[in-house]
């Protein structure tokens, strides 16, 4: 299994290299530095502008963050692990999908097994990142009780891992739906909004509970 | 027809790399929390903003090297050591490192942007100078274990999206938030 599959835009970079193709009329050179400059560039350019929700989400806590080191410690785990759990799940139901057992149904086992082991995963390592954040951030000066860093982890964490899994069975069933392989597009753009939506989860919940 | 997967056998899967993950991000959050790192986002505004961009972009850059590469290695495109003379590996290797630089630039352009979108004030030249010196160091480490990494196991028979892609990712997350603090604190000798 591949963590970093969502981190690989080399599919919609191909997409984009065949557009210019047609635009231009002529063969693109794949493995000069100019294709591979500007296939790249556009992609990583539009990630960054849909990560600047993130951006501006911590800078409007800036005041809650650095007073409370233990908050900055969680956004890293966060965002990492909110990535790698919808890559996970991507992956593979996009498997199911070329093996012929994808079937969006509730009582499907595979996607049961895949959502069960997803949220298994979400509580195991929110929990671990919730004690570990309480201690670091302690050692760092922070003053947030233990309870408060567990339940903003536990409880961020796990409607995020509920997000990660109803998103990523939608989003694979659509790209299903619309003739396109999962694994090209579906994968980096669902790691990218479920990264995002980690963040804006996580504040949600530290408004609730500060 | 292959066997079914239980939630457990799932679970089981993807532990350890999850795990790992979970370590690295603890690293980086603890470098993020630490004294100094806080004391950069107090003084520079926009540092908050430029982060998840910051830390993203760097796996779309070296995670699609690798993949290209790794696929490169399978189809015998390019050999399992470095020479400057293959003309695939160098220019991958060029792109990966232009790619890196131009959107870690334009990454500071744009946290400017929607920093006085905000409303806040800061300076578009620290924070060129901060991504552009961040970037930098990314991509001499991000190149050289990538590559060392995926020859060296590819020529011991590991597959490279298994064992480099886990590696490269951790690494690109413990050294990313160390680098952006170095490159803090150089900049801020500068200007």
């Amino acid at each position: 299994m591949s963590i970093d599959a969502g981190e690989d835009l080399g599919g919609m970079a191909d997409d984009l290299a065949e557009a210019y193709e047609e635009i231009s009329g002529e063969p693109f050179d794949d493995w000069s530095v100019r294709a591979m400059v500007l296939t790249m560039v556009p992609l990583l350019a539009a990630l960054s502008i849909l990560q600047m929700i993130s951006g501006s989400v911590l800078d409007a806590y800036e005041d809650v963050l650095l007073t409370n080191p233990s908050l900055l410690v969680i956004v890293p785990v966060q965002i990492g692990t909110a990535g790698n759990l919808g890559s996970i799940m991507c992956s593979r139901l996009a498997t199911q999908l070329h093996l012929g057992t994808f079937e969006l149904r509730a009582d499907n086992p595979d996607i049961r097994a895949n959502s069960g082991a997803i949220l298994g995963l979400g509580a195991t390592v929110f929990t671990l990142v919730g004690i570990a954040a309480w201690a670091i951030g302690h050692v760092l000066g922070g003053t947030l009780s233990f309870a408060a860093v567990l339940t903003i982890s536990l409880v961020s964490g796990m409607a995020l891992s509920v997000f990660v899994v109803v998103f990523s069975l939608l989003s694979v069933y659509t790209s299903y739906r619309l003739g396109y392989n999962p694994d090209d597009t579906t994968i980096p753009v669902v790691t990218n909004v479920c990264d995002i939506m980690g963040v804006l989860i996580l504040f949600a919940v530290v408004t609730v509970v500060i | 027809m292959i066997g079914r997967d239980s939630a457990r056998d799932v679970y089981r899967d993807a532990l350890p790399v999850i795990i790992v993950s979970l370590v690295a991000g603890l690293f980086a959050g603890t470098v993020l929390g630490s004294e100094t790192m806080r004391s950069g986002i107090e003084r520079i505004p926009g540092i908050l903003i430029l982060l998840p961009a910051f830390l993203a972009t760097r796996g779309g850059v070296y995670g699609s090297l690798r993949a290209r590469l790794g696929s490169a290695l399978h189809q015998g495109l390019i050999e399992p050591r470095f020479d400057v003379d293959d003309r695939r590996l160098r220019n991958a290797v060029v792109a990966s490192f232009i790619n890196g630089m131009v959107v870690s630039v334009f990454i500071a352009a744009v946290a400017f942007f929607v920093l006085v979108l905000r409303g806040g004030s800061g300076s578009l030249l620290q924070l060129v100078g901060i991504m552009a010196v961040a970037g930098f160091l990314s991509a001499i480490l991000m190149l050289s274990v990538l590559i060392s990494v995926l020859f060296i196991g590819y020529r011991h028979g590991l597959d490279p999206d298994n064992l480099v892609g886990p590696i490269v990712t951790t690494l690109g997350d413990v050294f990313g938030v160390v680098f952006l603090l170095v490159a803090i604190y150089l900049v801020g000798l500068i200007l």
